[in-house]
């Protein structure tokens, strides 16, 4: 019988696994806890519990079989869930740390690396369940390992709560001070969005939309080691080449997430959801975005062209992407976390890149201001116009952006925060010291654009 | 269930290799369909089309037996489903 596959895309394939640190970066089940509601919160904490437990329960042993058939990592396995707030609202509860334990207890037993969904959508306004969720966040996040929290403070179609973000860059300082143990960890766990995606595989920001079924398999695919290493071969060649090249590379990498998403639905026994056309970095060295930045001829990322370099990756990791699958979803595109990429670090350490330009990079690429140590006497002020700037920027190109801000306590530029495992290290950066209080404070909602009006 | 499986075999050329890669592969009743080898520069590559059994050799312990050769031939091995390669590169 002839070898169907040829033998050269059969090398191509173990070295983009065994050389270039390919894997599926997430594999993550999205669970409905729309049948959880109880008046009574001992009866609502076991329904939760219940539901997620039962689940769950084969996800770990479905995406290690995998991937062991296919020889390829699935590095994380995650469960996201309907918006706590929502679910918690009609129960007795008066906070909601005790669901985030729940939360945490099912992780841990399910061996489920993060569970996403302590969420709240307050783009317009809030209910006393949202109220209630936000009062939380900072204990539950100091007080648990594996819940995320995320809150979507503007949309292209509300605008800007400003009351939200001004609040919510209370509860990033309160987490932090809460986590100061530990370089303030538990903002890593937090993120503040505009035009949240509901079927996100990937933390903080994940958790399942009311539109979703009631379980879904989203996955979340990775390689940036992989165009990298592809870029780095052909050193010479002209930027529509540069692009094709990424293009080719993204498809790979997509089927991938491709396969395992349709094979673990099936084994589950639950809907297929979305690919995420992600190029999610690591802290393991190669495995970075900004080296495919560099790889494109850039000293160093954050250098003039920066933006331009991104963008053009970006689309073309979407382009590749899309003829890869039918169903792309959540935030699809490249990721510039600080702290989960080690040539972001080295660009931040060496003065090459600050706040500002991450600012500009993300009006061109998915995610947002992500994984940033500020000083940790950074005011809430402050923090809340970081916020607003980058809602800003989401908001008129309708796209999704996160904020997830570490204001270190203890720590000034020139220091380094310590997270461990995939979350990484980074250097403080420095923040722009002049005021925005006066702004911040007037509170109220900036409109939505004149572009959302489309109807 | 009949499966379709993608061996290779990477490392510096040395006496015995696909004996050693063959002698494992016959002990857990698993076929080798086709053969192709390359030798770049002492460097040896061999890739194997396999079939086998899921019932009586699951992918999972071949690799595991496959390990224990690979350590003693000093090279590396890999068990994966055709699927991946199939699904990598085509639509």
């Amino acid at each position: 019988m002839p070898m169907l596959i040829n033998p050269e895309e059969i090398r191509e394939t173990i070295e983009m696994i065994q050389e270039q640190r390919l894997d599926i970066r997430a594999v993550t089940m999205g669970i409905s806890l729309r049948d959880c509601s109880d008046e009574n919160g001992d009866k609502l904490l076991g329904n939760i519990y219940r539901k997620v437990t039962e689940s769950a329960k084969d996800l770990v042993k479905v995406a290690e079989s995998l991937q062991e058939k296919y020889g390829i990592p699935i590095v994380n396995k995650r469960i996201s869930i309907s918006p706590v707030s929502a679910i918690a609202e009609s129960s007795d509860l008066e906070d909601y740390v005790p669901i985030a334990t729940v939360l945490d207890k099912a992780a841990k037993e399910l061996s489920i690396d993060f569970i996403g969904g302590f969420t709240a959508l307050i783009q317009k306004g809030e209910t006393p369940g949202d109220r209630k969720l936000i009062n939380s966040i900072p204990r539950a996040l100091a007080e648990t390992d594996r819940v995320c929290s995320s809150v979507n403070v503007a949309s292209s179609k509300a605008g800007i709560n400003m009351d939200a973000v001004l609040e919510m860059a209370g509860v990033i300082k309160e987490t932090a001070e809460l986590t100061k143990d530990k370089d303030g960890i538990g903002c890593a766990k937090l993120v503040v969005f505009a035009n949240i995606p509901e079927d996100n595989p990937f933390m903080a920001g994940a958790y399942h939309g009311f539109g979703e079924a009631d379980r879904v398999i989203n996955v979340g695919i990775s390689g940036p080691g992989v165009v990298r290493a592809t870029l780095e071969r052909y050193p010479d060649v002209d930027l529509m080449q540069v692009a094709e090249i990424i293009k080719r590379t993204a498809f790979k990498i997509t089927r991938m997430g491709e396969l395992i998403g349709r094979e673990s639905a099936a084994l589950l026994g639950v809907k297929p959801g979305v690919v995420d056309l992600s190029l999610a970095p690591t802290p393991t060295p190669g495995d970075s975005v900004a080296k495919i930045l560099e790889a494109m001829g850039l000293e160093k990322c954050g250098a003039p062209g920066t933006t331009a370099a991104l963008a053009l990756l970006n689309d073309a990791v979407k382009k590749g992407g899309a003829m890869a699958t039918s169903s792309t979803g959540g935030l699809s595109g490249a990721f510039i976390p600080v702290s989960e990429d080690l040539g972001m670090i080295e660009a931040a350490e060496a003065g090459a890149l600050s706040i500002e330009k991450l600012e500009a990079m993300t009006a061109v690429c998915s995610v947002g201001l992500d994984m940033v140590v500020i000083p940790g006497d950074t005011s809430v002020e402050t923090i809340a116009g970081i916020i607003a700037d980058e809602m800003a920027i989401a908001v008129v190109n309708h796209k999704a952006a996160g904020v997830r801000l570490i204001p270190s306590p203890g720590k000034g530029k020139g220091d380094r925060a310590f997270f461990g495992d995939l979350l990484g290290f980074a250097p403080v950066m420095a923040v722009n010291p002049f005021s925005c209080a006066n702004f911040v404070r007037r509170g109220g909602r900036i409109p939505a654009p004149l572009t959302s009006l489309n109807n | 269930m009949k499966r379709r499986a993608i061996v290779t075999v990477l490392g510096m050329d040395r006496v015995g290799i696909v004996a050693g890669v063959s002698r494992v592969l016959a002990e857990n009743s698993v076929n080798i369909e086709d053969i192709s080898q390359t030798i770049m520069q002492d460097f040896f590559t061999m890739i194997m089309l396999v079939t086998l059994d899921e019932d009586i050799t699951p992918i999972a312990g071949l690799q595991d037996k496959l390990n224990e050769v690979a350590d003693e031939l000093g090279v590396k091995i890999t068990v994966q489903h055709e699927d991946i390669f199939r699904y990598m590169h085509r639509l």
